[in-house]
């Protein structure tokens, strides 16, 4: 748990990667690295630069200044081999309500690539191992938040990701689903896929390998759950986060 | 080559899209229905030629000639006689009350100033509330008393004189509007739907946040744009089939020209109506707004384009947005095949425009369209 990530073959490797939006900055001077296989959070309050860290990773935007290497590839110039090597999965789930379970997966599977007798085969795999064999031929629109979470996990992995990030992928699931999500979740962990997750859920936080704290910006906390909580002298990871926006509150006013 | 296709993606795209149309009613009737309709409305009801206008009439003549005015008058098919009248307070009474949007008026001397050579005096009114209306009945009425006096001089009282008064315009023998409105209805009908169409299906990839999970795949952002036009040119082929199948069908409008060379350059039109809805929604934040912004482009296309009213009665202003417009060049196009069966020779100007008009389009939505992802 405790595995320091340089020991380690490395997924992302962020080097003063920074953002700015016109005269606001995004991200300031991040570097980051997350090992193979880890399962490692970014945690932050709203408009702290998570998700323009996240779009950055996957190559979507292009840095101001600074660089990362991720899966291999660097994100300003390799983004196309970059975007074959990550899945994605955000708050919203991106499935389209209309289309059935299947064809949903089947439409993501293609646009990686996947064809013919090879994606029909994954797309069953997926089902049995995601549990949806009996969903597989309804309409992704009529189903419950928790099961379109996994429809939403089987399209993003279904061309086998070596990184997988996952944007607030619990926001408004319950708790029950929540579990045996971070259940599958664990298992590719276990399989060699490395996992960056954004998440509000703080019991979520806790249970991750590796956290990084952003704030308006500035990674200001880096390492495992009890560490960070141990830097701030603080009992848990919620109080920890209730302090950085106390003092987010405080210095805008 | 093959594998060059294949990276593009642009079939998972277009197979997704055709099964989202087939579960989608709505769309299919607004794209296919409501031209048909539009079509039978428009066919039948909007003419800018007036049939059978009612008019009262007030002979004070009382002689042959008025009697074969009169026929005559009744033979351009403009007027329909519905009574006659004694005096001019009682025209005016039929007029105002609804009876009769016309009045045919001879005066007591018209017989013999016709025989003495003199101008035979009558005259036609016509309820002006309607301009448009009114002004072809007029023109029809201002052929009878021109002609109509020199044929009675000749013939005083033969009334089987073959008086020919028919206007006839070229293209269009009968001065029918449907010949004119029919092929218009093409290209109105293609430009409303295809614009509402194409900018709400990319829009509501947006609101329902498939957009963002797409721009994550491999899938270039020209090929995404491409692989959701694609059923679309396919859909308004269908939909520009099903229009002038029932034009011929229904309003016997003529096809003189080259059918191949009106898809072809039909393409050109689809694309460039497509490339303007892709640039609404890279405008538009949701399908309410992105439906707006594409009625701002339809209202001028269905006023300014000539699709009614013809482009040089207009204000300068009015025809320089109407020139913008690429429905404006594919009436020229659209018209000159089935009508008047012109050739590339002759629409190579408007089929130009349409070209350049779609590549501009086209790629500056491609741009934008980038940039709103980032």
């Amino acid at each position: 748990m405790n595995d320091p990530a340089p020991a380690r073959e490395l997924a992302i490797e962020a080097i003063a990667l920074r953002k700015t939006f016109g005269t606001l900055v995004a991200v300031e001077h991040l570097d980051l690295t997350v090992a193979r296989g880890e399962v490692f959070g970014i945690l932050g309050p709203n408009g702290s630069g998570k998700t323009t860290t996240i779009r950055m990773l996957c190559g979507l935007m292009a840095p101001t200044s600074g660089g990362a290497t991720v899966v291999g590839c660097d994100i300003t110039t390799d983004a196309d081999t970059l975007r074959n090597r990550i899945g994605y999965m955000s708050q919203r789930f991106g499935l389209y309500g209309d289309l059935t379970v299947r064809e949903n997966c089947r439409f993501y599977a293609s646009l990686y690539g996947l064809r013919g007798a090879g994606r029909e085969g994954r797309l069953d795999e997926l089902m049995q191992e995601l549990d949806l064999g009996t969903r597989s031929d309804q309409r992704a629109g009529t189903l419950s938040g928790g099961l379109k979470q996994r429809v939403a996990l089987a399209c993003a992995i279904a061309h086998h990701p070596q990184l997988l990030f996952l944007d607030e992928p619990t926001a408004g699931v319950d708790p029950a689903a929540r579990r045996s999500f971070w259940k599958v979740i664990y298992a590719l962990a276990d399989k060699g896929t490395t996992i960056v997750v954004t998440t509000h859920y703080m019991d979520e936080a806790a249970k991750l390998q590796r956290i990084a704290l952003l704030t308006r910006g500035h990674l200001i906390a880096l390492g495992t759950p009890d560490e960070v909580t141990r830097q701030f002298g603080l009992p848990t990871i919620e109080d920890v986060f209730v302090e950085l926006q106390r003092r987010d509150e405080g210095a805008a006013v | 080559m093959i594998t060059w296709i294949r990276g593009l993606l642009l079939w998972p795209m277009v197979r997704k899209e055709f099964i989202q149309l087939r579960r989608d009613p709505g769309t299919l009737v607004m794209i296919l229905g409501i031209p048909a309709m539009q079509l039978l409305l428009f066919g039948f009801a909007v003419r800018t030629e007036v049939h059978h206008l009612p008019t009262v009439v007030l002979d004070q003549s009382r002689t042959p000639e008025s009697r074969l005015l009169i026929e005559t008058i009744v033979q351009t098919q403009n007027f329909d006689i519905v009574g006659t009248v004694s005096d001019r307070a009682a025209i005016e009474h039929e007029i105002t009350i609804g009876h009769a949007r016309a009045a045919v008026i001879i005066s007591p001397d018209f017989a013999r100033s016709l025989k003495r050579g003199e101008t035979a005096d009558a005259q036609v009114l016509v309820d002006a509330a309607n301009p448009l209306a009114s002004s072809a009945a007029i023109s029809g009425a201002a052929l009878v008393t021109t002609v109509l006096p020199g044929k009675l001089a000749d013939h005083p009282v033969d009334a089987r004189m073959p008086i020919d008064l028919r206007v006839r315009p070229w293209y269009n023998p009968g001065g029918e509007s449907s010949m004119f409105v029919v092929p218009g209805l093409v290209a109105v009908m293609l430009t409303i739907t295809m614009l509402v169409v194409m900018s709400g299906a990319i829009v509501k990839e947006r609101e329902v946040g498939t957009l963002e999970q797409l721009v994550v795949t491999p899938i270039s952002k020209a090929s995404l744009l491409l692989g959701k036009v694609i059923p679309f040119v396919i859909i308004a082929y269908i939909q520009m089939t099903n229009v002038l199948v029932l034009g011929y069908v229904v309003f016997h409008v003529p096809i003189r020209g080259s059918l191949l060379l009106l898809y072809a350059l039909s393409g050109l039109f689809i694309l460039a109506v497509l490339g303007m809805g892709l640039l609404v929604a890279t405008f538009a934040k949701s399908q309410a707004s992105a439906q707006q912004l594409a009625f701002g482009f339809t209202m001028p296309s269905i006023l300014l384009s000539g699709f009614i009213f013809p482009l040089e009665a207009m204000p300068r202003v009015a025809q320089y947005i109407g020139h913008i417009l690429p429905i404006t060049y594919y009436l020229d196009i659209v018209r000159g095949i089935l009508l008047k069966g012109s050739g590339i020779d002759v629409l190579w100007q408007p089929a130009l425009y349409l070209a350049g008009f779609s590549i501009v389009t086209l790629s500056i939505s491609v741009r934008r369209f980038a940039k709103t992802v980032e």
